[in-house]
Formats: structure tokens, C-alpha cells, sequence
């Protein structure tokens, strides 16, 4: 088998360096029609000629295809940019096979046959690992854009001198509550605010386990020394709380978020009037 | 051993920890520090801990023995400083410091205790 296989790639090596032009040539047509056909040609020649040079090189040096795989990838990158899909990419890599095929069949020697057998496998291999490439770059894509939107989706905002705001929007879970509580810590940190609201007006249900959430991170800042009002709980949700049998314990909850900024300013000492002040001043202002 | 050191700033007590304390270090400071509140009759202890940044459930619960001894001297304790990692790791741990006040600097942890001694001084009106 391997001594075949030696013999094989030999031939194909023979075969590809006699009739490399003719083949490329070809190969690039086909290639043109098959993966989409308003591909930029020139470019596609360029990168199909490179790719064709190092496999011609790597058959030379007894398989090292560390040269192609690279080209590969850049291919499948490419043609992923130019909004392709993995099929196409992959059938640009498998028109090589017709390509080399039509120049084997004009050749009458069987031994050809049998090396176009082993290239065939070799191709499809390489059809495989643009595949893999393009699924491998396209993961990439969409786990960093969901770091960037728990990233986005959890702002510190600054209400007033010495007190910050976190508006949830969304459901908590796990990773995305160890996000807030390190946001918020490291606000805290850096503004030397007092005070912090965790508003959930956004938060779609609380369960045990957002609840345990929650607490933990109003425990870490009141560890660090700031006082957290939790506020934006609805009608629905204090209810589910109060099925739940979910104890807040001593932490300040607030219906809205405005009842929560006016807490926190009573608290670090500013004088907030209240709604009987504001109908004594307008009264004042009228009469 | 080095020990640490028990700063006194009026009627308060500032004891600043810059180094991950061990647990034979953690006791001499309980020791001194229990000492030097009776000797210097001090209202308030601040314990400062911005520079450490590894806890373990013994660094919790010495927090919370050394606020306990603090209060039967007379003695608030306010702990300042500690680091957003640190405040999650003993959140995990499941430790609150129940009874220990907390302040986010020194400067905010002097006025906490500023202000109830200042309250102390205001003489009563008759």
C-alpha cells in the first residue's frame, strides 16, 4: 500500500510538473464557473496559481503541507469575506479534480489512473480543511461578538456624584451576572461612589438562581463598602419572589428606579424634596 | 516575625496590612491590637486592606473575630479597601463579615468614624 502509494504520488508529481500550465489553466476556468461565477477572476487566478505552485512543492517534499494549508485558509478567509459560502470555497478546491482528471485521461498510461485515484483522496482532504477553516473562522466571529454584547449589555452609568447605576437588560445567568458584579466592583472602585442601583427593570424573570446572583453581588459591595439598592422589581416578578420563598434578607429594594436615586441621595446626605415639597412649591410660585 | 504595625491617629486606630498574612501573624495582631486599644483607650479601629489581594476563609473570619474583640473594648472596627476580587472571593466562601462595617478607602473609613466621635464631643444642651 505505501509502496503504491509512493508510486502514486510520484506519477501525479511527474504529471503535474509535465502539464502544470495546462492544468491551472483549466482548473482556473472551471474553478471561475463552478464557485460562484461573479468571482473576481483575477484575483481567484492569482490565489488558485500560489496554491498550485505549493502543491506542486509539497509533492516534491514528500507531503509537507504546512505551505498549502496556509494558502488554503487564507483562500477560505477570503472567499468567506466575499460572502461565498463553505460549499462554494470547497468546490473551487474540488475543480481540481476535473482539472487534473482531463489530463489524466489523455494520458494512456493505467499507472495514471491509478495516481489520479490517490490525488483524488488527497484533494478531497484539502477540500475538507477549507471547510474546517471557514467553520473555525466563522465560530470565531460569533463567540467574540457575543463577548461584545455581554459587554455592551452591562453598562455602569453614573446617576449622580457617588452613585452609580446598572441597568439590566435581559436574562441573568451565571457568566453574564460575573460580569456585572466585576463591573460594578471595579466602578465602585474607580469613582469612589457609595452607593450603587442595580435596576432589573429589563430583567424578564427572577428565579432562585438570579435572586442568589443578585444577592451575592450586593454582599461583595457592601463588603467593599457601598450600599446597593435594588430596584425595577414588577408587580409580576415580587410576586414570583414571594412564591419562590426568596428572602432579600436586609437589602433596600425599590419599585422604580427614580424611587431608588432618591434613596441614595437621601443617603449620601442631599436634600431631595418630595412630592408634598414640589406641590408647596408650586403652589408658592403660582399664588 | 514581622509584625504588624497599630498606627494611632487621635482616637482611632489604623492598622494597615500590606503583606499576605499568615495565620501565626494574623494572632499576634489580634494580641497587639486587643492591647493597644485598652492602653490607648481607642474609639475606632480601621483596618486597611488595599494591599491584599489573597483571602482565605481564615482572613474572613479573622476580620470578623478582630471587629468582635474591638466592640467588647469599645472599639468600632471598619474595614477599608478591599479589592473587587478579594469581595467576591468571600462572597463565594459564603462570608458576609455580618457586624463589620465597611468603607470603600481610608479617607471615607476616617470620616465614617470621624463623625461619630465628632457627634460624642457636641455638648448637650440644657
Amino acid at each position: 500500500m505505501t509502496v503504491h502509494g509512493e508510486a502514486d504520488r510520484l506519477r501525479m508529481e511527474v504529471l503535474l510538473k509535465e502539464r502544470g500550465e495546462a492544468i491551472l489553466k483549466r482548473w482556473i476556468d472551471l474553478a471561475a464557473v463552478s464557485g460562484g461565477g461573479h468571482a473576481d477572476r483575477v484575483l481567484l487566478a492569482g490565489r488558485l496559481t500560489e496554491i498550485h505552485h505549493a502543491l506542486c512543492r509539497s509533492l516534491e517534499q514528500d507531503g509537507d503541507t504546512s505551505d498549502l494549508r496556509g494558502l488554503l485558509a487564507e483562500l477560505s478567509r477570503g472567499q468567506a469575506r466575499e460572502g461565498f459560502t463553505p460549499s462554494d470555497t470547497a468546490t473551487v478546491v474540488f475543480s481540481l479534480k476535473q482539472a487534473v482528471y482531463e489530463a489524466v485521461e489523455s494520458d494512456e498510461d493505467t499507472g495514471t489512473l491509478r495516481g489520479y485515484i490517490w490525488f483524488s483522496r488527497y484533494v478531497d482532504e484539502l477540500g475538507l480543511f477549507t471547510f474546517e477553516t471557514y467553520v473555525t473562522a466563522r465560530e470565531r466571529i460569533i463567540s467574540g461578538q457575543a463577548e461584545q454584547l455581554l459587554e455592551l449589555s452591562t453598562p455602569v452609568v453614573k446617576l449622580w456624584d457617588g452613585i452609580l447605576a446598572v441597568p439590566l437588560v435581559g436574562t441573568l445567568d451565571s457568566a453574564r451576572t460575573q460580569v456585572v458584579m466585576e463591573k460594578l466592583l471595579q466602578a465602585l472602585v474607580e469613582t469612589g461612589a457609595g452607593h450603587a442601583v442595580i435596576d432589573i427593570t429589563g430583567v424578564p424573570a427572577v428565579d432562585t438562581e438570579v435572586a442568589q446572583h443578585l444577592l451575592k453581588t450586593v454582599v461583595a459591595a457592601r463588603l467593599m463598602g457601598a450600599e446597593c439598592v435594588v430596584s425595577g422589581i414588577r408587580p409580576q416578578i415580587a410576586q414570583t419572589i414571594v412564591a419562590l420563598g426568596i428572602q432579600f434578607g436586609d437589602i433596600i429594594t425599590k419599585s422604580s428606579l427614580a424611587d431608588a436615586l432618591a434613596h441614595a441621595l437621601r443617603r449620601s446626605g442631599v436634600r431631595v424634596p418630595g412630592a408634598a415639597d414640589q406641590l408647596a412649591g408650586a403652589a408658592s410660585e403660582r399664588s | 516575625m514581622d509584625r504588624v504595625p497599630i498606627l494611632r491617629l487621635d482616637d482611632l486606630l489604623i492598622v494597615s496590612i500590606q503583606l499576605d498574612l499568615e495565620d501565626q501573624g494574623v494572632l499576634a495582631l489580634q494580641e497587639d491590637l486587643a492591647e493597644v486599644i485598652v492602653r490607648t483607650s481607642a474609639r475606632g479601629v480601621i483596618i486597611d486592606i488595599t494591599a491584599v489581594e489573597i483571602v482565605d476563609s481564615f482572613i474572613g473570619r479573622m476580620l470578623a473575630a478582630i471587629a468582635s474583640i474591638s466592640r467588647v473594648l469599645d472599639a468600632e472596627t471598619v474595614v477599608v479597601g478591599m479589592r473587587p476580587a478579594v469581595a467576591i472571593t468571600l462572597v463565594e466562601l459564603g462570608l458576609s463579615l455580618g457586624g463589620v462595617r465597611t468603607a470603600l478607602d481610608l479617607e471615607k473609613g476616617v470620616a465614617l468614624l470621624g463623625n461619630r466621635s465628632a457627634a460624642r464631643a457636641v455638648p448637650v444642651p440644657r
